[in-house]
């Protein structure tokens, strides 16, 4: 596998690392793993970089609001964009239908989501032993703009993707509904990642599988829990020696505590999206922009490939936004104002402590 | 170099000895607050014993959970060569990642599952025999029991089996043993019984857990670690319950008291 450069003491040259394997759509990172894009550059950059290669991705699914869809129209898109290829498993009777819905990608000629870093970077003290990191990005940032989309492009949710990447071999669909057990899927996903098995080598391309809706009731394994968790076994073992990356989403909700428990320590990244209420007046209060979120994505585990130490959020719940209807963003949830005006307001209170509704927020 | 976690699993001692022969550790931790840090520390601690004369340490490692590649990179961090240990026969990796039953996974036989763990007792037993051959002073680690249960189909019952006759081990070679487990998934269980054998089988039961205050970039957690028959000063025996806040890096832990952070 290519090794980028790493550190191994402080003192080292200060030569800027353009260690970047050779593939498009594969990013390094620290401790020698790879990136893929999720497709949001935001949730890309909370999770410091993107979904590593070789990583098992849980999105909890909230019964209420198809948001994990979002997830998986990006993540999915983002690889065939790349020329990944793509296993899609769905309850569907006919999952290719779903390939309709994936995003477009936006063209540098159409209008692009405000570039917000280099807004945040002007007027920034920098400390002096700092400045070594931050000059090497400034010499790359230029290049990276462009190389930026060779990793992780913008998506327009309005557009479909266009045919010519959804042709040829690139995409295997299954349908999960009516196959008794999972032994079926299991052999799909065991040939489909033999082609991304991972040498000492050169890596030669990345695959992506996305599994949506899994232990969905209507498939006939779905009440055979050690089943289940025997395939995401398997599946977690298969992953770990290959380039791809795996994105599965199941509902939490419909299963028991301890099964869902079970799963959610086999995820390397865990994910969950909630419905966000119309109308809720509590909210609107607690929140500002609140009237354009269409929904929250926690971020419940970062992947810790060859590394012990664990990546702590400063926030761990985010606000899921259309940008100009079009541009899937994720923002920090900020607190409006509290109304100092009315005489009421220790009473009625907009703090978050008291809303039981905000307790489980987490900002 | 010893820190209070060492000190509640009485590992700073100065004696020769492993202190943690015939003993068995149990390591919970949950979702939020991850406890493979305990046993990443221990490894080291057991291979790369302070007195270089303590030599003649093995250990084996039954990873259900990561690839060697891994804890390879982990441990190398923290200052112990894994690769180099096993050239030397004084590191043991047993690959359970990779165990695949092609076709009879999915069928409901518990006793595939069951026989799975009993070839594998085997070759830890036939593993432990040569090893003390030699006079080695063995530590078993197992990573993770509920994945274990996950390659048993569910059946609890072989794996508290297992742990029994690990347990045995621990007698006969004076091996320790080491397990992960995660707690909150047995919290929902009305009598979670596995979990219960668990807790009692073990010596040593250390505890990793989130803050009540939620997640920090300076704490990442606290520990629980009850020592059955730790001694005190005196000489008395006795059960002793630490308590203390931890931050993973990279190179160690830091292991502190509730607003001890300097």
């Amino acid at each position: 596998m290519a090794t980028p450069k790493t550190r191994a003491s402080s003192f080292s040259r200060n030569v800027p690392s353009t260690a970047a394997p050779q593939v498009p759509g594969v990013k390094s990172g620290p401790n020698g793993t790879l990136f893929l894009s999720s497709g949001i550059s935001d949730l890309d950059k909370i999770l410091g970089g993107g979904f590593p290669l070789g990583s098992l991705v849980v999105v909890m699914e909230d019964p209420e609001a198809p948001h994990h869809m979002l997830l998986l129209r990006n993540f999915m898109s983002q690889g065939l964009v790349l020329n990944q290829p793509l296993l899609y498993a769905s309850p569907a009777k006919d999952p290719r239908g779903f390939l309709g819905t994936l995003p477009s990608p936006v063209s540098s000629k159409d209008d692009k989501p405000l570039n917000r870093d280099s807004e945040q970077e002007k007027g920034l003290r920098i400390a002096w032993q700092y400045k070594k990191y931050f000059g090497e990005n400034q010499q790359n940032s230029n290049s990276q703009r462009d190389n930026k989309f060779e990793f992780c492009n913008e998506f327009d949710l309005r557009k479909p993707l266009q045919r010519q990447f959804l042709s040829g071999q690139r995409v295997e669909c299954m349908s999960t509904q009516d196959s008794p057990d999972l032994a079926a899927l299991h052999d799909r996903c065991a040939t489909f990642l033999k082609q991304f098995f991972r040498t000492d080598g050169n890596i030669s391309g990345a695959g992506r599988i996305a599994i949506q809706s899994f232990c969905a009731p209507q498939c006939t394994y779905f009440d055979k829990e050690w089943h289940v968790l025997s395939f995401i076994r398997s599946l977690r073992s298969m992953i770990r020696s290959s380039n791809a990356v795996v994105i599965l989403s199941f509902p939490p909700s419909l299963l028991s505590p301890s099964f869902s428990k079970r799963l959610q320590h086999m995820a390397d990244t865990l994910l969950s999206v909630r419905a966000i209420p119309d109308e809720d007046k509590d909210l609107a209060k607690l929140l500002t922009g609140y009237q354009d979120m269409i929904g929250l994505l926690s971020v419940h585990k970062v992947a810790r490939i060859n590394t012990q130490v664990p990546i702590i959020l400063e926030a761990a719940t985010f606000s899921i936004k259309l940008q100009k209807r079009k541009f899937l963003v994720l923002e920090c949830l900020n607190q409006a104002p509290v109304d100092g005006s009315s005489g009421t307001s220790y009473a009625t209170s907009g703090s978050c402590s008291v809303s039981s509704k905000g307790g489980s927020l987490d900002f | 170099m010893d820190n209070l976690l060492d000190r509640a699993l009485g590992l700073d001692g100065r004696g020769d000895r492993w202190p943690l022969l015939g003993k068995v550790v149990l390591v919970e931790d949950c979702v939020e607050t991850g406890g493979a840090f305990v046993v990443h520390h221990i490894i080291k601690r057991f291979l790369s014993p302070q007195p270089a004369a303590a030599s003649n340490h093995s250990l084996i490692l039954v990873a259900f959970s990561q690839p060697l590649s891994h804890y390879d990179r982990v441990l190398r961090k923290l200052g112990c060569n894994l690769v180099a240990q096993r050239d030397h026969d004084r590191f043991l990796f047993f690959d359970m990642l990779n165990l695949r039953f092609p076709g009879e996974e999915f069928r409901d036989d518990v006793k595939t599952g069951s026989s799975v763990l009993v070839s594998l007792f085997e070759k830890i037993y036939n593993a432990v025999r040569a090893l003390s051959a030699e006079k080695n002073c063995i530590t078993i680690v197992i990573d993770d029991i509920a994945l274990m249960e996950v390659v048993a189909n569910g059946s609890s019952d072989s794996v508290l089996d297992f742990l029994h006759y690990c347990r045995t081990l621990t007698s006969e070679f004076d091996c320790s043993v080491v397990a992960l487990n995660h707690g909150d998934i047995y919290s929902t269980t009305e009598k979670p019984m596995l979990m219960l054998n668990l807790e009692y089988l073990s010596n040593i039961l250390v505890r990793a857990e989130p803050l009540a205050t939620g997640s920090a970039v300076d704490v990442h957690g606290q520990l629980m670690v009850f020592n059955k028959g730790e001694h005190d000063g005196q000489g008395t025996p006795g059960s002793k319950v630490h308590n203390f806040h931890f931050r993973v890096k990279e190179n160690s832990v830091d292991f502190f008291y509730p607003g001890g952070r300097g």
